[in-house]
């Protein structure tokens, strides 16, 4: 299954090398125009001068960390590449640099720590990636100042129907649209994986720059919240309840057509389908929908339990019926749901 | 003046669903330019046609609100803001949604009023169960303050000033607008208060020599206010500074001369915190040299904004000096010339 090579493989904003190599090997057969650009964006192209010209985007990096330096004991310091939650980082283990060499993080044990450092939670200064280098010499031969850290995770199945792993921030997206490449759609496809989401939506700006598309559909992983301790009014979305559609974050707010179509799409095929209830963190819908003169767009995610962490979870129908959705909003759009001459119409 | 901006305040339009503001001022410019369109963000665009500069006019149409994040079996809804919305200023208020449904700001029970937050807010719309509430609300609807406009004295104090207020002073500069060869685009842009963002694509859409803002500022002449020197009554506010934008010298010092020229009483403005659409327009594509008028206005981001109409009108003066003048003038301001 494609989603768990790209879940397992590493690429950390920047760093996003194997997840283009294993999409491009994937897409290969399936068209003939892919070509990367100058930020390491990925196009896949189909249906090239029909109209209207639609682009499906996901983002293939995933957080990490970064080596800063070396401790004389042969550890390696470490920086933060995205958002990542400190207090999930101890005791993972994790691969360094190119050569993906074994890793853990580590911190001092509990039996060591004074009463008042237990109750803090240990901070990325006070961590350390341990390779087992014996010196600061041995460590500077293993690994070089930049190279980047990644969680070592590899998806299995758990329970019934879900998948316990890493990154499904975005790889999920990024599965779902190398299936809608697959496909055939009356209307030109522009498929882009896209670079650098994590550190500030820059891929995204520059892709939807090149393609300059009518629409876009964003295909994210988004937090889910459906857990102990949280009450109902904060789930943000709930696992096994289907995609979930944004109707705002941070950084975009969908136009009332377009997420009026996208309800009705859903409701018309009996797919199910949740709103997401949190307003803030952003998606790279931001920063496209902000290119040229406007670009109007939608953002359709995979509910993710843990997110941003080596041990996230998703449900596996919500990742099937994100692609349904998917598909089947690409042919109501394809048959005119949205005209987008309209939008720029002169009222006089 | 006074009608149109009563009309203007009272209209439902929060970022990302302005269509009924858009209509109301779509409405009153009808005659009053040679082309009006809306483009794929929302923006409305009023053109007059013209052969000299080219001047992009920004004034916001969208306003803050609140939207539906979650209904629960007893039918209360909860929320999140839609820009900079304050949870002590909510409490208590009403406010309206696109369709009419009238609901009242609550509050969970809390032991000291420093907790006061929006996840301990919500809203209550009279339904007595999760069933009946979605007949009238669904999750992702959005709210505005449902508040009446009204005069008190010289001065109208309601919600959504911010930026009504600019639009009807743009809308009247383009309705009185003096004989003029420049090209102007008078755009009503969408989702300033959530960044800026209509203007962002709007100006890039239009690629003007010259862009301003007109939009409200705040002031500094209410009981132990943040040090400030602009204050309500004393004239339109030239902006030299916020935290989006510092106006183009020469913009700036256009504006001053013709305030001075037409003794249009005027004063300075240095906002330390916040920004308008001049912040996008002037980062876009190669630069486009920006300023911005301001309308002062106490209480901003409350349903009881308030701001003096004799401000607004000389903004509006002001304004319409800046579009009248000669093309010779404003290309000192956008020419680049090679060393």
């Amino acid at each position: 299954m494609l989603l768990l090579k790209l879940s397992e493989a590493d690429g950390v904003s920047g760093n996003e090398g194997k997840v283009r190599a294993l999409l491009k090997e994937e897409l290969a057969s399936a068209t003939d125009d892919i070509w990367t650009d100058t930020l390491g964006n990925l196009f896949a192209r189909k249906g090239k001068g029909k109209k209207p010209r639609v682009m499906v985007a996901a983002h293939m990096d995933e957080v990490g960390l970064m080596v800063v330096g070396y401790e004389k004991s042969g550890l390696l310091k470490v920086t933060k590449v995205g958002s990542v939650d400190d207090r999930v980082l101890v005791s993972k283990p994790v691969l360094v640099g190119e050569k993906c060499l074994p890793g853990v993080i580590g911190a001092k044990a509990i039996h060591l720590q004074k009463p008042g450092e237990r109750r803090n939670i240990l901070e990325i200064e006070n961590l350390y990636v341990d390779i087992g280098a014996t010196s600061k010499e041995e460590a500077a031969e293993l690994v070089n100042i930049g190279d980047y850290v990644a969680f070592a995770a590899k998806p299995h199945e758990i329970g019934n129907n879900c998948l316990a792993g890493k990154a499904f921030d975005d790889r999920a997206g990024c599965a779902v649209v190398a299936e809608l490449l697959k496909e055939d759609f009356p209307l030109e496809l522009t498929a882009v994986f896209m670079v650098q989401e994590e550190v500030g939506l820059r891929g995204s700006l520059v892709a939807a720059h090149a393609v300059h598309p009518d629409f876009a559909l964003v295909i994210e992983g988004t937090t889910a919240n459906d857990v102990a301790g949280v009450k109902d009014t904060g789930y943000v979305t709930k696992l096994g309840c289907g995609p979930a559609i944004t109707i705002m974050d941070s950084s975009f707010i969908t136009q009332k057509k377009v997420l009026n179509l996208l309800v009705n799409t859903a409701e018309k095929h009996g797919i199910p389908y949740q709103i997401r209830q949190l307003t803030t963190a952003g998606t790279d819908a931001g920063a496209i929908s902000r290119a040229h003169e406007g670009i109007p767009a939608a953002v359709l995610s995979v509910p993710c339990r843990y997110i941003h962490s080596p041990a996230s979870i998703i449900n596996l129908d919500d990742y099937k019926n994100t692609l349904r959705l998917a598909k089947a909003f690409l042919v109501a759009i394809a048959e005119g749901g949205l005209s987008f001459e309209e939008t720029a119409e002169k009222i006089k | 003046m006074k009608k149109l901006l009563k009309k203007l305040s009272e209209t439902y339009g929060p970022s990302g669903r302005e269509d009924r503001i858009r209509d109301v001022i779509t409405g009153e410019l009808q005659g009053f330019c040679d082309e009006i369109f809306t483009d794929k963000m929302g923006n409305l665009i009023a053109v007059k046609k013209g052969t000299a500069a080219k001047i992009m006019v920004a004034a916001h149409m969208d306003e803050i609100g609140v939207i539906v994040t979650y209904i629960d079996k007893k039918g209360f809804l909860r929320f999140s803001n839609v820009g900079g919305v304050s949870p002590y200023i909510l409490l208590g208020q009403r406010v309206r949604f696109e369709n009419g449904t009238v609901g009242t700001v609550g509050m969970e029970k809390i032991k000291d009023s420093k907790e006061i937050s929006l996840e301990k807010l919500y809203l209550d719309i009279g339904a007595k169960d999760r069933e009946e509430a979605e007949r009238f609300v669904k999750v992702g609807d959005i709210a505005v303050y449902d508040r009446e406009a009204v005069f008190a004295n010289n001065r109208m104090i309601g919600k959504a000033m911010d930026d009504r207020c600019g639009c009807a002073v743009l809308i009247r500069a383009l309705q009185e607008l003096g004989q003029t060869d420049n090209e102007i685009y008078a755009v009503f842009t969408t989702q300033e208060e959530v960044g800026l963002r209509g203007a962002r694509t709007s100006s890039y859409h239009l690629n003007p020599d010259i862009g301003l803002a007109i939009d409200v500022t705040t002031v500094g002449d209410t009981p132990k206010a943040e040090k400030m020197a602009v204050a309500l009554g004393k004239g339109a506010a030239i902006k030299v500074k916020d935290a989006s934008v510092i106006s183009h010298p020469k913009i700036k010092a256009l504006l001053t001369e013709l305030a001075e020229r037409n003794d249009i009483p005027y004063q300075f403005e240095v906002l330390t915190a916040g920004g308008t659409d001049a912040g996008a327009i002037h980062l876009t594509r190669e630069g486009i040299p920006s300023g911005v008028i301001s309308v002062p206005c106490r209480y901003v981001h409350t349903p009881g904004e308030m701001i003096d109409l004799a401000d607004a009108a000389n903004a509006c003066r002001l304004l319409k000096a800046f579009l009248e003048t000669p093309h010779s003038e404003l290309q000192q301001i956008y020419s680049c010339s090679a060393l």
